[in-house]
């Protein structure tokens, strides 16, 4: 337990900076296991308060369950809600029989980049992991972007200690990644500790023998074989298991994610 | 391609781990062997990437399985530092893979930077090179102490104990200079998995431990929490009716109850409670990592920046101090170019006005000093800061003993301090001290004063040449502020020349800057919007501007030059008007700073919508 302690310490110490530097200041909230312990934290790190809005990025494809408790939390919390989305690309007939890496760039990576412009927030926080795939794993806490969102990870800013990138031109933004550190192992730990709300139905098996181990658009995420019925039997599970997390997510195949997040992807 | 370890046993810990090393000395190697052979890999991922390497006629390498980048691959090296995630008996090691090419020192650096501990990586075949010396430099200054040193490619020497020893007397007498003691230096091969899981027959001559067994055994760093608290303070939140201080204790402990000193202001209070969400019973202790909230029992003026110990043990407060400071800038580093300095919480301008030497890697003893600190060289320089700031001995205290230096828009150097310098504030610094530790007060506080006045506590400063009209617009200012229902009050030096100073002749400055610094602070307490010039001193306005800042801290100091040719500009206030006035427009712009910068409530009359936090 020790060591889910220290990694809210550090989560936490990221969010305060970011709320302090940042005065357009954003967190993109996706329902899913990650997302929504940083949106705990925030509570923790801001005692109960959320003081930025919260970014939903609505493709329109989502499992229905994710919008029912989207709204439900939003209501109970408080939260400042923001929903995001391509409405151009939808009327356009936008989806993934077009091409996976094709539609989440028109329908989550344009509708953040839109959403971002329109609102003019100049930092934004998301719950991205080391551990999730091989991009993610050379992060900065603290990782700039430029005009067009990309990311130039051959020239990324040192990042000493507990000083961030938090000085940028104008017109670049801020992606602020406070669970860098966290596996998916200890986001489910710590769900269980703090007895954190988080999609059940989704998440655990309903009977069936299957269950979501990552949650995005419908047609493009499929539940894995699982009897895990309790968040002890998913630690227990991901103990054994030697599958990697976002294997039922199809954009991740091949080079796709590289290419994604090069150009502002999360 | 999730990186975790796959192994039964709950985790208990965690423990930050950097891997270092020259070059092509084979670290990514080491990294892929140690999770192949412990079976720390996602299923399918080594036989995926061994058909991807015979797919492109290329020979396996375990460094592979990291390379996350096309271009990494491409070129065979790591360009930045990756973190893997990685469970062994109870502790969750991320094990951070830094680059050793030089170009990309500041990625290793901030990899580093992070670990508690390092594998630092040394080709047994071409023994130390360049940047095994500077990446062992960087680890010592960047406060890693516990160090284990693979000697790689041992199969390379035919697993001689002769190159060994020798690799091992060379880099250990070096780290000795350091004063690191290397935990373990261990004789292995990655690329033949010898010695890195499973001990190695091929070298009867070794009995220590492997590479797997040493990261067992690198300590947890538990020492801060037995020195004294160092607690700088991150933000003042005012959510709700709780006015809660946050921040991460980076040394000692805190229970409520404890009177708590704010460094450099040396204004007290006792903690009245620790906040937290989601805790119940609320916490009545915090110790050294934790981030936490805490309330005061009194209202006094904390910002952020400030940090608050226990009375018995204050930081050392300066403009100025030596350090050892690392450069990763394009632009080198020069003297008299402004920089940030951060040192936890705390910004300030500084520059950099001596340069002692350049530390070079590879002869420590060199005594090379230039005008000019290039990219990736280390500098023992003295660094002057614009305001005080309260710091440690990077020897006594990590985090408050080192700093960053922001060039522009980017983080470009860190430093450790090595050495408190003397300034000219040192004398008044101790007086306000002592003032403060003793200073009585009633039971109404700066944030009530504030709500009632519309206002906070200020001076507004003006300095420049004489015969700039400095008297005629600080009359004017205070005109406008009391017409709109401020509490101002002009307070020129000279009006103390007959009272107060009748006893002190012409050539004591000290002491009549110091009785003016005094009277100023006084009437801050009050409440006051204090109006003030340095026209009584005007061949020492930089001392005076300086004096009265230590005297009155943490009550703002609005500095205005003025002056009326345009070219002699004072680049230091906060405000510089030239050239012909418009005495109304300026007037006008003073207040419009003022309410940017929190000091005026605005709209005045009702209830003020800045909501005080002071």
């Amino acid at each position: 337990m020790k060591h889910l302690r220290q990694l809210e310490d550090q989560s936490v110490y990221i969010l305060r900076e970011a709320y302090k530097h940042f005065d357009h200041l954003a967190m993109l909230w996706s329902m899913g296991k990650d997302s929504t312990v940083l949106l705990w934290l925030a509570r923790k790190a801001f005692f109960g308060h959320v003081p930025f809005p919260l970014i939903h990025i609505d493709t329109s494809y989502k499992i229905p369950e994710m919008i029912e408790y989207r709204d439900r939390l939003a209501r109970e919390w408080r939260l400042n809600l923001v929903i995001g989305q391509n409405q151009e690309a939808l009327a356009q007939g936008m989806n993934y029989t077009k091409g996976r890496v094709e539609c989440c760039t028109a329908l989550k990576t344009q509708a953040l980049k839109q959403v971002m412009e329109e609102k003019g927030y100049t930092g934004l926080i998301l719950g991205v992991r080391a551990d999730e795939e091989g991009t993610r794993a050379k992060e900065r806490y603290f990782s700039p972007r430029d005009k067009n969102s990309e990311w130039d990870f051959r020239d990324q800013p040192p990042e000493l200690w507990d000083q961030y990138k938090t000085t940028f031109p104008p017109g670049t933004h801020i992606r602020i990644h406070p669970l860098l550190d966290w596996t998916e192992i200890n986001i489910w730990e710590y769900i269980k500790l703090e007895n954190i709300p988080f999609l059940e139905s989704l998440y655990l098996d309903q009977g069936s023998g299957t269950r979501y181990r990552s949650l995005g658009c419908a047609p493009c995420t499929f539940p894995i074989q699982s009897t895990a019925k309790t968040v002890d039997d998913i630690i227990a599970e991901l103990r054994q298991s030697n599958i990697a997390e976002r294997a039922g997510r199809a954009q991740d195949a091949g080079r796709g994610m590289e290419l994604l997040r090069k150009e502002g992807y999360m | 391609m999730a990186q975790q370890a796959q192994h039964p046993s709950p985790v208990h810990e965690q423990m930050n781990i950097v891997i270092v090393g020259h070059v092509d000395h084979g670290k990514s190697t080491l990294l892929g062997r140690l999770y192949a052979d412990t079976g720390s890999l996602p299923e399918g991922k080594l036989e995926k990437i061994q058909a991807i390497c015979r797919q492109q006629g290329k020979e396996f390498e375990y460094a592979f399985l990291f390379d996350a980048f096309l271009e990494e691959q491409q070129q065979g090296i790591t360009i930045d530092t990756a973190r893997t995630f990685f469970t062994w008996e109870g502790r969750q090691y991320i094990i951070i893979d830094a680059p050793g090419h030089k170009e990309f020192l500041k990625n290793m650096v901030s990899g580093a930077a992070r670990a508690e501990a390092a594998l630092l990586v040394i080709d047994a075949f071409e023994g130390v090179k360049d940047q095994s010396k500077r990446h062992g430099l960087l680890l010592s200054m960047l406060g890693v102490k516990q160090v284990a040193v693979v000697v790689n490619k041992m199969d390379l020497v035919r697993y001689r104990e002769d190159v060994f020893r020798g690799i091992e007397k060379e880099y250990g007498e070096f780290l000795a200079q350091l004063n690191i003691t290397p935990t373990y230096v261990i004789p292995a091969s990655a690329k033949e998995g010898v010695n890195i899981t499973r001990a190695a027959s091929q070298m009867p001559w070794y009995q220590g431990p492997t590479v797997l067994d040493s990261l067992a055994r690198f300590q947890r760093q538990t020492a801060r929490e037995d020195q004294p608290l160092r607690f700088p303070i991150q933000d003042v939140y005012k959510f709700d009716a709780r006015r809660i201080l946050v921040g991460r204790l980076t040394a000692g402990k805190l229970t409520v109850g404890d009177r708590l000193v704010f460094s450099p202001s040396n204004k007290s209070a006792h903690i009245q409670t620790i906040e937290a969400f989601n805790v119940d019973p609320p916490p009545m202790h915090a110790v050294a990592g934790q981030s936490v909230g805490i309330t005061l029992d009194e209202q006094i003026f904390v910002e952020r920046g400030q940090i608050a110990t226990h009375p018995e043990s204050v930081p050392l407060v300066s403009t100025s101090f030596r350090a050892h400071v690392f450069w990763l800038g394009q632009r080198p580093l020069e003297m008299k170019r402004p920089y940030l300095l951060r040192l936890t919480t705390r910004e300030t301008p500084c520059e950099v006005i001596e340069i002692h030497r350049i530390v070079d890697a590879n002869n420590l003893d060199d005594h090379t000093t230039r005008a000019l600190v290039h990219r990736n060289e280390v500098a023992d320089v003295t660094l002057k800061t614009k305001w005080p700031i309260a710091f440690d001995l990077y020897a006594d205290f990590e985090a408050t003993g080192r700093f960053v230096l922001v060039d522009q828009y980017d983080v470009s150097g860190g430093g450790i301090i090595t050495a408190f310098v003397h300034d000219e504030q040192e004398e008044l610094r101790h007086e306000a001290r002592m003032r403060e530790s003793t200073w009585i007060t009633g039971n109404v506080g700066p944030e009530e004063r504030a709500q009632h006045y519309g206002h906070r506590a200020a001076v507004v400063l003006f300095t420049g040449p004489d015969a700039a009209a400095k008297a005629f617009l600080a009359k004017k200012l205070e005109s406008v502020l009391v017409a709109e229902g401020r509490h101002a009050y002009l307070l020129d030096p000279l009006n103390l020349r007959r009272g107060l100073d009748s006893d002190l002749g012409d050539t004591d400055t000290h002491e009549t800057v110091r009785r003016f610094g005094e009277v100023v602070r006084l009437l801050a307490d009050t409440g006051l919007l204090i109006i003030t010039s340095t026209n009584a001193f005007s061949s020492t306005a930089d001392h005076v501007v300086q004096a009265i800042h230590t005297l009155v801290d943490p009550v703002p100091v609005i500095t205005i030059y003025m002056t009326k040719s345009s070219e002699r500009l004072q680049p230091d206030a906060d405000l510089v008007f030239a050239g012909p006035e418009d005495f109304d427009e300026r007037v006008h712009e003073i207040l419009a700073f003022l309410k940017r910068k929190g000091i005026l409530a605005d709209p005045l009359g009702l209830r003020p919508s800045f909501q005080f936090s002071i």
